[in-house]
């Protein structure tokens, strides 16, 4: 069981939270501007990385805010939580991340 | 002193009688008790059962040392050849001792005697045997035995298929297979607790005590968990001296002083039972396990969550057996269990015994046996020089030490002699008499939880055992659970280990001061198998699993540990093969002539020992689990006699019946009627009720609907229709303004959470700027809808006076806050979903009751009639709206018809790709109604087919959704979706359903079919 560091509650247990899919999938401000391409990617095509992988989770069964979090694929580690709308925190790319 | 020999003819007697032999008094003083010693309550005198024979045991034992000192070995029959099997060792490592606990609704099988802490009235019965457990039919399996090797089933029960079912696994079940389930439910409760610390420590031997004291002396908060009901491991078990004092008395003294630590916590009966990631630990606390019934209010076990930023693993080890023929034999038992009984329980497991071990943990076995006046008739060591030290000690008790191995055990039901080799005549058999062999290959480390995170275990050749590997962050490994083997070495790595994982968390650890012991020797030299073995050698127990059967793997090539492991089952049992694995692969190693590392290790996995479901699932049962929410008429609903249906966690009325019905389609069709020609109410409360603020509100509202919002005028409804981004329709509902800055949104009762998510997402995450705040009120509104022509009349009986619900007033799609009944604050909206002059009204959830009662009593001189689900559904297909046999995630705004509701003049969810071509293409399925020609049933899910075309997918054109019979119209009206849609006006098809077998003409038309003007609604 992970333990998820809520930006808005601190440190919880996986089972308040929800995985709510790739972090930093922005919606276009004028989505007919779009191309096909881009409405695929957009829609459908997310990284599956082996490693680190910025994450949407929501606090469900707690504050019930979405937030992003950086989250080691391989060793579940997380390395950062942060807002929504923040920008996400300058991570070296360690050894801890490659472990 | 009981005999087994003149035992024997007795005991089977009693099993074959009808009546059992239950009301034997019980032998007061039980045999094989020693008079002093121990840690038992020799005041506390406790009546218990096994195999309906009474016993008497004390305070302090398990159910395994209880049994043993009344003499009784032989325990339980083996999984596969039902060869009478023993007690092995003394811990929850035990492969053999597997009895089934408790009666009725509590009983539990394998259960493992050696740890099944005993209590007064235990009753305990003996698994796998039948008729008898001196007597079992089934041990003929052992005469098989060369058929049933490994791979035996995999080989046998392959032809025909058909026949595994029916034939082979039901017999294979009643044959192999242990205990019985109770097959009824469980009386007891269960419950999970969380618990948060700076050290946890696993295990409360020597190495886990001295790393709780450290941790717990410097201040940090400190778990101590066992699995025993006593603290102290082999504390308990040895007979050594600490500071001048017996080291169980000394063990006292370190546990009063942890008592009396504030931050530390003790917890025993507490198996840790899996690691997990960021320092979380699974442990099983067995509450009440040791009463014959929990007291009221008392769960039976507990699963704690433990979260912890340090970690020492102080499990300690875990004894081999040495595998030679016959070593399942009852009476051959580990060393360190046979220490374990003379020294904790003060019970001989025999009288003359012989010790066989391949390390000097021999020494210890002979000076206690010694001790206990127990006749030591020989001490066979396979090592030369290198047994100084056991040879020694042999010497010192008058005990003859033979350089050799034992190649086989003597005896049926009861150990009676051993067949020595010596290595200096091997042709020469020795052979001693005895009813007792200690036996040691070593001592594996309990590594389990250490690798439960993927670090595999390292081999250690000078101690013959594997060691852990790399460690789960926050862990480290103190002990004999870490190779150290020697007390002294046990005490200063637990030291030091919980100094360091105190220090790590904040805390200044306090020099704890090594109390002075002795010096001891752990010399050891493998030996996996004794070559010169003679009849079967188990490796493991519990599965039946002989090196043969290793061989027989070896030679047909499945040689991989994991695969040696699925062919022979070792391992697989449900000790997980605790006394096996080590030596199982060590074997294979030596057949395929390579090294132990080399082979490699299977993985360990949770739980270290078998957790009950029961537990796991703590409250989370029946209703607990998924809970059932009711409207706040639910009481009125049920006093009308409804019959209520499920719809996802509501309870929801399907149809008031009424004495003389045939069936619910006569109260559906009395419902329908009714509503259509006077007026029905139908509670609709389960609807997802969403309240929406602030100045953005509107223009929140205009980008989740495909429809306009903010255009939308205060005091009036709306019909909304909500797409996804992929252009799809994700739910419908109305939309009301009752302010310049305040919506009321509903949703579909499926949908209610997801719309709510939904929102929460485009709020929080695409637009966080806007102004507007929402709460789902779905639990705090009672909603009830008001239908038919007489609707009206009703309502103004209600509605205080102040309020015009005139037709002019408040005319169709209105939408306001009134009050009813003199003052209750309610919410008025003129929507229709059965196409009649229809109102929703919504009060607080707290007068949703008194609401209901006074609809239904003002509607009573006017006919009102409740109407359920099936009504409400008839009435919604006469009319053509869409439900969620439509809007199934896979149609869009132009499929449903409702492509005149989508705005081009704003950008909202799902707009653009709603425009796909491939959504657009002019033969996609749309929606349609259509009529029966002929007779025959239609069910939905039927599919559309033109007439005279072969029923083949090519030729499908689409599907029924919904049907239902009109008792408006007389006649099935039915919904679906069918390529071209509404174009198709008049064509006869097909309705055809080869899943029911049915196949009917149907007549496709407007989906409308009640009154299309919708004059009625205007009313």
């Amino acid at each position: 069981m992970l333990l998820i560091p809520c930006p808005y509650c601190g440190p919880r247990p996986e089972i308040e939270f929800r995985y709510a899919g790739q972090a930093h999938v922005a919606r276009a401000a004028d989505p007919s501007a779009l191309s096909d391409a881009e409405w695929a990617q957009f829609l459908y095509l997310r990284d599956n990385p082996r490693g680190r992988h910025a994450e949407r989770w929501r606090h469900t069964n707690g504050c019930g805010r979405f937030f992003n979090c950086i989250r080691d694929t391989l060793t579940d580690k997380i390395a950062a939580t942060y807002r929504i709308g923040e920008t996400p925190p300058d991570l070296a790319a360690g050894a801890e991340a490659r472990r | 002193m009981v005999d087994a020999a003149s035992n024997k003819p007795a005991r089977a007697a009693a099993e074959f009688a009808p009546v059992r032999q239950t009301a034997a008094a019980p032998s007061a003083a039980s045999p094989y008790r020693l008079a002093t010693g121990g840690i038992v309550d020799r005041s506390a005198p406790l009546l218990f059962s096994f195999d309906g024979r009474n016993y008497g045991g004390l305070r302090g034992d398990t159910l395994a040392s209880a049994l043993l000192a009344n003499g009784v070995r032989l325990v339980g029959r083996s999984f596969k050849y039902h060869r009478p099997r023993g007690i092995l060792a003394a811990g929850s490592e035990e492969p053999n001792a597997l009895v089934e606990l408790r009666e009725g609704a509590r009983r539990e099988p394998n259960t493992r005697a050696t740890v099944a802490e005993l209590y007064e009235g235990l009753a305990a019965v003996s698994q796998n045997r039948w008729p008898s457990l001196w007597f079992d039919c089934m041990a003929v399996n052992s005469l098989f035995s060369p058929i049933i090797g490994a791979g035996f089933y995999y080989k046998t029960f392959m032809w025909p298929a058909s026949f595994w079912e029916k034939l082979y696994e039901p017999m294979i079940r009643r044959a192999a297979g242990l205990g019985r389930a109770a097959g009824m439910p469980d009386p007891d409760t269960y419950e999970k607790a969380f618990a948060h610390c700076d050290v946890l420590v696993i295990g409360s031997g020597p190495a886990g005590l001295m790393a709780a004291l450290a941790a717990g002396r410097a201040g940090a908060r400190v778990i101590l968990c066992d699995e025993d009901f006593e603290f102290g491991g082999r504390l308990l078990a040895e007979c050594r001296d600490i500071d001048g004092r017996p080291c169980a008395q000394w063990a006292g003294s370190l546990l009063a002083e942890l008592a009396s630590l504030p931050e530390v916590r003790m917890l025993k009966r507490t198996t840790v039972f899996g690691a997990y990631d960021h320092g979380v630990y699974a442990a099983i606390e067995r509450v009440a396990d040791h009463l014959a019934t929990p007291s009221p209010h008392m769960p039976r076990q507990r699963v704690w969550n433990i979260v912890a930023k340090r970690t020492v693993l102080a499990a300690g080890a875990i004894e081999r057996p040495l595998v030679f023929g016959n070593n399942d034999r009852p009476g051959v038992m580990l060393g360190g269990a046979v220490r374990a009984y003379l020294n904790r329980f003060a019970v001989k497991p025999g009288t003359r015994a012989v010790v066989f071990a391949n390390n000097d943990d021999a020494v210890a076995t002979l000076l206690d046996l010694a001790a206990a006046g127990i006749s030591v008739q020989a001490c066979v060591d396979p090592r030369g020089a290198d047994a100084g030290v056991v040879r020694a000690a042999a010497q010192r008790i008058g005990t003859r030490f033979v350089n050799g191995a034992v190649v086989r055990a003597r005896g049926g039901h009861r150990l009676r002699a051993v067949d020595v080799s010596a290595v200096a005549e091997p042709w020469h058999k020795l052979t001693f008499p005895c009813d007792l062999l200690a036996m040691s290959g070593g001592w594996s480390p309990s590594v389990h939880l250490s690798s439960h995170l993927g670090g595999r275990p390292q081999w250690s050749d000078a101690l013959a055992a594997f060691v852990p590997g790399p460690l789960p962050r926050g862990m480290s490994v103190a002990g004999a659970a870490a190779g150290e083997f020697g007390l002294a070495a046990c005490l200063a790595g637990g030291a030091k280990a919980g100094a360091e994982a105190a220090g790590d968390c904040g805390f200044a650890a306090k020099p704890v001061a090594m109390p002075g012991i002795g010096p001891e020797p752990i010399g050891i030299a493998a030996l996996w198998r004794v070559r010169a073995k003679r009849g079967k050698a188990f490796v493991d127990f519990q599965n039946d699993v002989t090196v043969s059967d290793i061989e027989l793997a070896e030679r047909e090539g499945f040689r991989a540990v994991e695969h040696l492991k699925r062919y022979t089952t070792l391992g697989m049992a449900t000790d997980q093969g605790k006394t096996a694995n080590v030596n199982g692969l060590a074997i294979m190693a030596e057949l395929t002539e390579k090294t132990i590392p080399a082979t490699g290790a299977t993985r360990f996995r949770p739980p270290y020992t078998p957790v009950a479901i029961g537990a796991l699932a703590g409250h989370h049962r029946r209703k607990d689990f998924k809970p059932t929410r009711l409207t706040p008429g639910h009481a009125w609903a049920q006093e009308q006699g409804a019959v209520f249906m499920e719809t996802g966690l509501w309870l929801r009325a399907q149809y008031f019946p009424q004495p003389g019905d045939n069936s619910w389609l006569d109260a559906c069709n009395r419902e329908v009627t009714a509503t259509r020609n006077a007026v029905g109410v139908c509670d609709v409360s389960t609807l997802g009720k969403i309240d929406l603020q602030g100045t953005d509100a509107g223009l929140f509202l205009d980008r989740l609907y495909a429809n306009a919002m903010s255009s939308l005028p205060v005091g009036r409804a709306r019909y909304g229709l909500m797409l996804r981004e992929d252009g799809f329709v994700l739910d419908d509902g109305t939309v009301s303004r009752l302010a310049e800055d305040h919506f009321f949104v509903t949703t579909t009762t499926a949908n209610a959470a997801r719309v709510m998510q939904h929102m929460d997402f485009c709020h929080q995450v695409l637009w966080p700027d806007l102004d507007v705040q929402f709460v789902s009120v779905s639990d705090q509104w009672a909603q009830y809808s008001l239908a038919g022509p007489k609707a009206r009349e009703v309502l103004q009986k209600l509605v205080d006076g102040q309020h015009d619900i005139s037709n002019t007033a408040f005319p169709y799609m209105a939408a306001g806050e009134v009050t009813v009944g003199g003052g209750v604050p309610a919410r008025l909206f003129r929507i229709s979903f059965s196409g009649e002059l229809a109102y929703e009204i919504s009060v607080p959830a707290r007068f949703g009751d008194a609401v209901i009662r006074a609809v239904v009593a003002a509607g009573a001189p006017l006919g009102i009639r409740p109407y359920g689900l099936e009504a409400l559904s008839v009435m919604r297909i006469e009319k053509g709206h869409v439900g969620g046999a439509e809007i199934n995630g896979q149609t869009t705004a132009r499929d449903l018809g409702l492509e005149r509701m989508v705005s081009s003049k704003k950008d909202f969810i799902g707009r653009v790709m709603a425009g796909r071509p491939a959504l657009l293409a002019p033969d996609r399925p749309a929606f349609v109604g259509f009529k029966s020609v002929g007779d025959g049933a239609i069910g939905a899910g039927a599919h559309f087919l033109p007439v005279g075309a072969e029923p083949s997918a090519r030729n499908d054109e689409g599907h029924v959704t919904s049907v239902a019979y009109s008792p408006t119209l007389g006649h099935l009206v039915g919904l679906g979706l069918l390529k071209g849609g509404s174009k198709r006006l008049g064509e006869k098809m097909r309705a055809y359903d080869p899943l029911r077998g049915r196949d009917t003409l149907i007549e496709v038309c407007s989906p409308v079919f009640y009154d299309p003007e919708g004059a009625r609604l205007r009313a």
